[in-house]
């Protein structure tokens, strides 16, 4: 009997694993006027509480960088959750991995234009061997890559979203 | 009966999906690969079986536009010039759908090769058929193969080195100790190792 549950949690994992990246929809960007100079540049050690909070909210991490075209595609969906989701508890992070030189180049100009409603912060560290593991063990180290997660639970999921997708990829976290 | 019946059902789903995603998931360091015939900046297709003398590849996939694989480009030309006359030359792949990325069509990668002077081939996985079946994710991604008669086992998997943004901060050189191994005759000691990396666009 044993077996056959893990059987049955190893199908639903595969199956969760397969749903495909589809039927594209956009989310609106919303309008507001603050501007974000100021985005915090971090390496690993700056960036690890943010990703190992203890507290009653849900978070969810998003690395992407200005010029990742599949990152930026998606990025209106997180902005959707900010947004949506305030009342609920989940906070949106926007880990940027622009290089150094990009960051008053590229990132803060985008920003500014894109009006992100979430938190963006900047992430530098050249020692890719031990942030990338950390980060996730089973990450290949490619972009677009996101984590779900509150005190209890954690998902890692190395893709892309559609707007319908990361937001039932939320809803298991929030039922 | 019915459990027994439903349990029978579901393992050979799970097998047989198990069996598919291994597919998917591409090669391991130890598996052989298959060798593949792609067109190359020159409008020729390239092919390993087409180097005769050679004892093995430094495959990459890397392409025109991705931060990552414009950092490494000067790093994968000294890999070429450094390694072709042992034996173990250079192959670039693109493997992203120029429908997707238009920077990364053929046109682009000749004027690119030509700006940076590639001595290597630099082709086009133009069905993307090859890259799913080495099982890279993203550029820039290498494999090193060894040929054993006619057959190219996968001896390393990962990054060129531990610094791909900054040359200047290399502290392991991962692809050539890999490579050096082999030329001696050993198995390298670090098979896989990380690497950040754009990830492969295909169309939806």
């Amino acid at each position: 009997m044993r077996i056959f549950f893990i059987v049955i949690i190893c199908f639903t994992t595969f199956l969760s694993c397969k749903r495909q990246e589809k039927e594209e929809t956009k989310a609106e960007i919303i309008e507001v006027t603050s501007k974000k100079e100021n985005i915090p540049t971090v390496d690993y050690s700056g960036l690890e509480p943010y990703l190992t909070k203890n507290d009653d909210k849900i978070y969810v991490v998003n690395f992407w960088a200005t010029w990742c075209k599949p990152c930026v595609e998606e990025l209106p969906y997180f902005e959707a959750i900010t947004q949506r989701y305030k009342e609920n508890n989940v906070e949106v992070l926007l880990v940027s991995l622009d290089f150094p030189n990009q960051k008053e180049s590229r990132l803060i100009p985008f920003v500014n234009k894109k009006k992100l409603l979430s938190k963006v912060i900047h992430f530098d560290d050249e020692n890719e061997q031990e942030w990338i593991p950390k980060i996730n063990n089973n990450w290949t180290g490619a972009i677009p890559a996101t984590i779900i997660y509150n005190k209890n639970r954690r998902k890692f999921y190395e893709r892309s979203f559609t707007e319908k997708e990361l937001e039932s990829e939320l809803q298991t976290f929030l039922n | 009966m019915q459990t027994i019946k439903a349990f029978l059902v579901l393992t050979t789903l799970v097998v047989t999906t198990f069996l598919s995603k291994e597919i998917e998931k591409g090669y391991k360091v130890g598996d052989f690969a298959d060798d593949f015939r792609l067109e190359n900046i020159d409008g020729k297709m390239v092919s390993m079986a087409d180097y005769k003398d050679a004892k093995g590849f430094i495959l990459v996939f890397t392409c025109n536009t991705c931060p990552y694989s414009v950092a490494n480009e000067d790093r994968i030309i000294a890999l070429d010039k450094k390694y072709k006359s042992k034996g173990y030359p250079v192959i670039a792949i693109n493997p992203n759908d120029p429908a997707v990325v238009p920077a990364d069509d053929m046109a682009s990668m000749k004027e690119r090769a030509k700006e940076k002077g590639f001595s290597f081939p630099y082709l086009l996985d133009k069905e993307q058929k090859v890259y799913p079946k080495y099982g890279a994710t993203k550029t820039p991604h290498v494999f090193v193969l060894n040929k054993e008669k006619s057959k190219y086992r996968v001896e390393y998997i990962g990054a060129i080195d531990d610094s791909s943004r900054n040359p200047n901060n290399v502290k392991e050189k991962f692809v050539e100790d890999a490579v050096e191994a082999l030329l001696v005759g050993k198995k390298p000691e670090k098979v896989y190792t990380r690497a950040i990396g754009c990830s492969i666009k295909v169309a939806n």
